[in-house]
C-alpha cells in the first residue's frame, strides 16, 4: 500500500513536558483520516511537529515517500481558525491567494492567474460572493470555509486541518465535509483532526486515536472501538445505546466539575 | 538653494515617511514596544562602533546599529522564549540594560563630544541644516541624505517584499510550510527598523521615531481595512505630523520634534475617537441603533402576541409597554416613534396597533 503520510517515532516535548511519546502514524493514500483524542492529548502538536512547525525531539516524517522538507509543494494545513488576527485589513480573496504564494517563491508577484485559482477555490466552498469583503467581516463558518479554500488553492496532495468543524454552522459544515470527500475522489488524503465522536463513523475512513502516546489508527471499523475509545479518553467515554452499527458510536460525557 | 526652513521641513517629512513604512508592519505585528526598545539600544550600537573607529561618520556605524537592533529582537525573544516572563515584560528588561549601558559608556568614555543622552532622546531638527556633507557635488544636511536613504531603502524593501511580509505578519504558520521563513522576513523588517532609527534619530531623536513608526500607521488602521490603502494613509498621515508639528513649534516656539510628536499623538486620538468605523463614537452609535432595532423588535413581537387575546386595550397602551417591558418612558417613547416612522405599528386611540408589516416582521423573528 502507498503511503501519503509515514510518522515514525515523532517525540515533542515543550520544556520537559512531553506532549507526544514516541508516535507512528502512516496514512494510506486516498483517505480522510480523524485524528481525535481529549484536550490537551497533543493533535495540534502533531500536526504542527509533521510540518515543521515545532521542532520535534525526536522523529521524521515522510511525504509520499520523501522526507518532508523536500515535499512541501504537496502539502497543505488549514490551521485553528483562532490562529490568526481576523481584524488584519485584507479581504477574503487576498487571504485565499496567499494559498498559491508557495508556487509563486520568493519576489514574484501575484497575478491573474493566481486570482482566477482563488476566486475558483473559493466558488468551491460557496464563498464567491463574499471574495472582496473585509475578513473580519466574516462569521466563524464563513472564515473557516475561506481557510479551507485557501488550501485548495493551493492545490495539494495532502491536507492537514486543525478543527476545521470547531463551533461553525450546519451549513458549513455539510459544505466542508462536501469538499473532502471531492479531494478524496480525486486521490487527494486529508488528515483531521475531530472533536466530534459521533460523526467519525459517518465521515471518515481512518482514524488515530492519541492521547500524547498513539493508541490506535486504522480503519475507522476496526479501530473506533469502546475499548480503544475508553484507553484514550480514560473512563469519560459513555455508549450512546446499543445501535453501535460502525464500531462504537461513542460521545464523550464531561468529566464531574469540568 | 532651500532655506534651512525648507531643509528642515523636508528632512522632517522624509523621516517621517521612512519611519511610516515599517512601522506599519511592527504595528500589523502588534510589536509597536518593539520599536521602542530598538529606538534606545541602537545608541549602544553607536557608542560601541564609535569607541572602535573613533568617528561618528564612519559606515560601521551603521553595521553597529542594524546588529544591535536585531540582537535587541533576538534577547527580547530568547527571555520571553524562557517562558518565565511575557513578551511585554521581556522587552522592559532587555531595553533599559542595553540603554544604560550604553549610557554609562557615553558618559565613562565619551564625555566630551557631540553624543549627549538629550539630543538622543529629543535630537535637535532646527540645528539639522548646519550640519552638511556634500553628495555628488551639491551640499545638503546630512540628516537629508540618510533620511533619504533610509526612504529609498524602506520603500524598495517593501516593494520587493510586500507579499512575504503581508503573508508573514498574517499567518506566520502558512509562511513556514510555504517555505518563507518567518524568522528571515522577521529579522529583516527588525533590520530595517533598527536603521532607519539610526539615520531618523540624529535628527529628530528617538522619541520622535517611534512616535512617526508607530502612531500613523494605529492612526491608518482605523481608517481603512485594506493593507495598500494602510501604508498609503500611514506615511500622508506621517507627513502631516511633520508639517503641521513644525508650525506648531514655530508658532509656539517649542521643541519641533516634540510637537510632531504630539501632532502625531493627536491625530491618533481623532481617529480613535471618530473614525467611520472603528471610532468610539461610531462604534457607540452602530450599538445604540443596534439596541433600538432590537427593541423595536421586541415591540412588535409584544404586540403580536398580545393582539390575538383580548386584552389588548390594556397590554398594548403605551404606559402598560413600559411596565412590562421595563423600558424607561423616554426610551419606550423614542422606540415607539421609531417603530411608527418606520410604519410597523400605528396608534389607534391610545392603543398601539401593528400594521401588516409590523406583524410580517413580528412573525419573522
Ligand atoms: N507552545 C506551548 N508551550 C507549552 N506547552 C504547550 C504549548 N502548546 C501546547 N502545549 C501543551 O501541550 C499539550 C498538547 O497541546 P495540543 O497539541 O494543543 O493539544 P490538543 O490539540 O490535542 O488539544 C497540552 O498540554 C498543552 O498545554
Ligand atoms: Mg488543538
Amino acid at each position: 500500500m502507498a503511503f501519503a503520510v509515514e510518522i515514525e517515532d515523532l517525540t515533542v516535548a515543550y520544556g520537559d513536558k512531553p506532549a507526544l511519546w514516541d508516535v507512528d502514524l502512516r496514512v494510506p493514500q486516498g483517505v480522510l483520516m480523524a485524528i481525535v483524542g481529549p484536550n490537551g492529548a497533543g493533535k495540534t502538536t502533531l500536526l504542527k511537529a509533521t510540518l515543521g512547525l515545532i521542532k520535534p525531539a525526536a522523529g521524521s516524517v515522510r511525504i509520499h515517500g520523501q522526507p518532508y522538507e523536500q515535499q512541501r509543494r504537496l502539502v497543505a494545513y488549514v490551521p485553528q481558525r483562532s490562529s490568526v488576527d481576523w481584524d488584519f485589513p485584507t479581504t477574503v480573496l487576498d487571504v485565499v491567494m496567499m494559498g498559491r504564494y508557495g508556487q509563486l517563491g520568493w519576489l514574484r508577484r501575484p497575478g491573474r492567474a493566481e486570482r482566477e485559482a482563488a476566486l475558483a477555490a473559493l466558488e468551491q466552498v460557496q464563498m464567491a460572493d463574499f471574495a472582496h469583503r473585509q475578513i473580519g467581516q466574516l462569521s466563524g463558518g464563513q472564515q473557516q470555509r475561506v481557510f479551507l479554500a485557501r488550501a485548495l488553492a493551493q492545490n495539494a496532495e495532502v491536507y492537514f486541518m486543525d478543527e476545521p468543524f470547531q463551533g461553525v454552522d450546519a451549513v458549513t459544515e455539510r459544505a466542508i465535509i462536501h469538499v473532502l470527500r471531492k479531494l478524496r475522489a480525486a486521490g487527494k488524503t486529508v488528515v483531521v483532526v475531530h472533536h466530534d465522536l459521533q460523526t467519525v463513523p459517518e465521515y471518515f475512513d481512518q482514524v488515530a486515536l492519541i492521547n500524547v502516546r498513539r493508541i490506535a489508527a486504522g480503519p475507522v471499523r476496526e479501530v473506533f472501538t469502546e475499548a480503544n475509545l475508553r484507553a484514550t479518553y480514560g473512563g469519560r467515554v459513555a455508549l450512546l445505546g446499543a445501535n453501535g452499527s460502525a464500531g462504537a458510536v461513542t460521545t464523550p460525557t464531561p468529566a464531574p466539575g469540568d | 538653494m532651500l532655506t534651512p526652513q525648507l531643509e528642515v521641513q523636508l528632512i522632517a517629512v522624509i523621516i517621517a515617511a521612512a519611519c511610516a513604512l515599517p512601522g506599519v508592519f511592527l504595528v500589523l505585528r502588534r510589536m509597536a514596544m518593539l520599536s521602542d526598545a530598538i529606538s534606545h539600544t541602537v545608541l549602544l550600537g553607536i557608542v560601541l562602533a564609535y569607541l572602535i573607529s573613533n568617528s561618528l561618520a564612519s559606515p560601521l556605524l551603521f553595521v553597529g546599529t542594524a546588529a544591535m537592533g536585531v540582537i535587541t529582537v533576538w534577547l527580547v525573544e530568547m527571555v520571553s522564549g524562557s517562558r518565565l516572563v511575557r513578551e511585554d515584560a521581556a522587552i522592559g528588561l532587555v531595553f533599559p540594560a542595553l540603554f544604560s549601558i550604553a549610557v554609562l559608556l557615553i558618559s565613562r568614555y565619551t564625555g566630551n563630544i557631540h553624543l549627549d543622552t538629550d539630543s538622543v532622546l529629543l535630537g535637535e531638527l532646527a540645528f539639522a541644516p548646519f550640519d552638511r556633507i556634500e553628495l555628488l557635488g551639491i551640499d545638503l544636511p546630512r540628516a537629508l541624505i540618510f533620511g533619504g536613504g533610509a526612504l529609498i531603502l524602506n520603500a524598495i524593501l517593501l516593494a520587493l517584499f510586500y507579499k512575504e511580509l503581508k503573508l508573514a505578519t498574517f499567518d506566520p504558520a502558512l509562511a513556514a510550510t510555504l517555505g518563507f521563513s518567518p524568522a528571515i522576513i522577521h529579522y529583516g523588517l527588525m533590520t530595517s527598523v533598527s536603521l532607519t532609527a539610526v539615520t531618523a534619530f540624529d535628527a529628530v531623536g528617538s522619541i520622535l521615531v517611534i512616535a512617526l513608526m508607530v502612531a500613523p500607521p494605529a492612526t491608518a488602521y482605523l481608517l481603512t481595512d485594506r493593507l495598500p490603502r494602510m501604508i498609503g494613509l500611514s506615511v500622508a498621515i506621517g507627513v502631516a505630523a511633520a508639517l503641521s508639528g513644525y508650525w506648531v513649534a514655530r508658532w509656539f516656539d517649542v521643541s519641533i520634534a516634540g510637537a510632531m510628536a504630539t501632532m502625531a499623538g493627536i491625530g491618533f486620538g481623532a481617529a480613535w475617537l471618530f473614525a467611520p468605523q472603528r471610532g468610539i463614537v461610531a462604534q457607540a452609535l452602530q450599538h445604540r441603533s443596534r439596541r433600538e432595532r432590537f427593541a423595536v423588535q421586541m415591540l412588535t413581537l409584544h404586540l403580536l402576541n398580545h393582539e390575538s387575546t383580548g386584552d389588548a386595550a390594556i397590554e398594548c397602551h403605551p404606559r402598560h409597554l413600559i411596565e412590562e417591558l421595563r423600558w424607561p418612558p423616554a426610551f419606550a417613547n423614542a422606540i415607539v416613534r421609531r417603530a411608527e416612522q418606520s410604519g410597523l405599528v400605528r396608534r389607534q386611540g391610545d392603543v398601539l396597533c401593528l400594521t401588516e408589516q409590523g406583524r410580517a416582521l413580528a412573525r419573522d423573528l
